[in-house]
């Protein structure tokens, strides 16, 4: 697994941005991933469906993904492109949600001020650093845990305890 | 010798154990009951189902309930509980709460007389720390895990750091369990409690009623705590004799006097005014004066933090003999059949619909703008709820203020947010008279 990210960066510098925001329940009576995908963040950035490409970033301030514990948001915002978060810190279940489907959510503090919109970012998953390719400003963050990356090697968390079991029996 | 450890420390060291646990360990704990409803478990159905993995490791121990859209408002909602009622007749799930005899699944579960101190509960819902007042741990979870759980019975877990909040005093006539959690949030932030367990203690806890109790611990997470808790004491203990929870299964633990808490805070109960809730977050509380003669078009009585029996006589208590202002809706909605048939005994139903408010069915309704009271472009409405994010009740350009029960019954009757102390004086006035 490549431990090297580009990606194209949408910055919202805004704490505690809420899973009401990311995915609004008037959509929940679908778990469709492709149909929630294109009503991601749609009451916070009515456009930004439109404007996210495959393989972008988004980046915000802290306490992301906090209220409900609809995991849609973690499915909309994979499915709408995204391929990791990055923000200050997170809100619990939205944070377990992330490891559980072996989706990239990374803490770097200070990460929405380092960047604007439109910027390439770089990560090394490995080293710990989140560059700025235009700035060429180096960020640092704590490595994953083991626990996600176990998670995320085995495919997600159902994944890893089915694997688990049928090593032990 | 043992380390100090916090109430949570205590229920998760038990479950998996250990003499003792230390916040940060990651722990996989074993879960006592899994509670169920209709927008998260279909999907965790699936996900098992998918891969193979179509069994439940205890149906005894799953309680389902559907509850955010039912009666189904629309095909795909009926589709929804079709899943989980099919699943439940599948594996014999033994708990399970139809339709017209359930209500919001944590407000069922607290009164189900199933749940006993000491135990742990997951739930895809992130008020499940609702049932933590009965000195569980008690938390939310995503439907991965809830997969997890029902396949496993066991979740993965951080040990969380421990909030200690201290009551001390009494509230005073007018001001609510509501305006203590509110007052907490606004006092700690949004992020407060970020994955935290909010232990809640003190002399003032006595004082307070189990029904008080369960809004303060339903509302954790609007700090981004983990779970809220509650010692087990006397109140806790006629409560679960009331219900039914054979004693055997009760296991009660106390904090440790010298436990390690990352944050220490007190709140005296004296002191406290009604808070309401600003827009767009629920730790933006502010005084209730500085409320005062925001027009509304709503007011919103329901919900699993406060449509309990105590919320609909509150309610009732301001409503009784007066009237809805004109441009208002008011929408009372039962948390659960039980309640609904408690308040229709003792006339509670009949002061509402006399008062020009409309009763609703048992559910999540408008809580989370599904159905039953979404708001349109623009609406203000006062909502005895536990969220006004963005969009949270229907459009994204509605304002929602958060606030107790007399706040809402008051502001109904105004037209605008009103302080209810002014109507329970007058009601006092008018009983002594």
């Amino acid at each position: 697994m490549s431990t090297t990210i580009r990606g194209r960066v949408h910055v919202y510098r805004r704490d505690h941005i809420n899973t009401d925001e990311i995915i609004p329940a008037r959509y929940l009576t679908s778990d469709d991933p492709e149909y929630l995908g294109l009503h991601a963040m749609e009451d916070l950035d009515p456009d930004f469906p439109k404007k996210v490409q495959s393989g972008d970033i988004l980046i915000a301030g802290k306490n992301f993904g906090t209220g409900s514990s609809r995991e849609h948001a973690v499915w909309a915002l994979r499915a709408a492109g995204v391929a990791l978060v990055i923000a200050d810190n997170y809100a619990n279940i939205f944070y377990r949600n992330a490891i559980n489907n072996g989706f990239l959510a990374l803490e770097v503090p200070g990460a929405a001020e380092a960047f604007e919109t439109g910027d390439e970012a770089v990560v090394d998953l490995r080293a710990g650093t989140l560059t700025n390719s235009r700035t060429g400003q180096t960020l640092t963050f704590a490595p994953l845990p083991e626990f996600a990356l176990k998670v995320r090697e085995a495919g997600g968390y159902l994944e890893y305890l089915k694997a688990r079991e049928s090593a032990a029996s | 010798m043992t380390q100090p450890m916090t109430l949570a420390e205590k229920i998760l060291a038990a479950k998996v154990g250990r003499d003792v646990v230390r916040p940060g360990e990651l722990l996989e704990v074993p879960v006592d009951w899994v509670l169920a409803h209709e927008i998260t478990t279909p999907v965790a159905i699936r996900m098992l189902e998918q891969r193979g993995m179509d069994r439940v490791w205890n149906p005894a121990r799953v309680v389902a309930v559907p509850d955010h859209t039912v009666p189904a408002k629309d095909i795909a909602s009926a589709r929804l509980y079709q899943r989980l009622k099919t699943w439940v007749q599948k594996h014999g799930i033994e708990h399970w709460y139809d339709v017209g005899r359930g209500g919001i699944a944590h407000t069922v579960f607290e009164a189900s007389g199933l749940p006993a101190p000491g135990e742990v509960v997951v739930s895809g819902d992130s008020h499940t720390p609702n049932a933590g007042a009965l000195g569980m741990f008690a938390t939310g979870v995503g439907s991965t895990d809830l997969a997890g759980a029902i396949y496993a019975g066991t979740f993965w877990l951080k040990v969380p750091e421990t909030l200690r909040i201290d009551l001390v005093g009494q509230l005073r006539p007018g001001v609510y369990a509501k305006d203590i959690i509110l007052e907490v949030i606004r006092r700690i932030g949004d992020d407060g409690a970020r994955s935290m367990a909010m232990e809640w203690g003190g002399p003032g806890m006595a004082t307070l009623s189990m029904e008080e109790r369960f809004t303060l611990t339903n509302m954790a997470v609007e700090a981004g705590g983990m779970t809220g808790i509650i010692a087990a004491d006397d109140v806790t203990q006629a409560y679960l004799r009331e219900k039914g929870t054979p004693e055997e299964r009760w296991c009660i633990f106390q904090p440790d006097p010298d436990a390690r808490y990352a944050e220490r805070i007190e709140v005296n109960l004296s002191e406290l005014e009604p808070v309401v809730a600003f827009p767009n977050r629920p730790g933006n509380g502010h005084p209730i004066a500085e409320a005062q003669g925001i027009r509304i078009d709503q007011a919103y009585l329901g919900s699993c933090t406060n449509g309990r029996i105590s919320d609909l006589r509150i309610a009732a208590s301001i409503l009784r003999g007066r009237r809805v202002a004109d441009h208002v809706r008011m929408i009372v909605v039962p948390a659960t059949q039980a309640i609904y048939k408690q308040a229709l005994r003792e006339g509670l139903l009949e002061i509402f619909v006399e008062a020009g408010a409309t009763v609703s069915y048992p559910s999540c309704g408008a809580c989370l703008g599904m159905h039953t009271g979404v708001l349109g472009p623009d609406d203000v409405c006062i909502s005895s709820t536990n969220r006004n994010f963005t969009g949270r009740m229907g459009h994204p350009s509605a304002q929602i203020y958060l606030a107790s029960p007399a706040v809402v019954a008051a502001s109904a009757v105004a037209g605008a947010i009103t302080d209810p102390r002014e109507f329970l004086t007058e009601t006092a006035t008018q009983l002594s008279a």
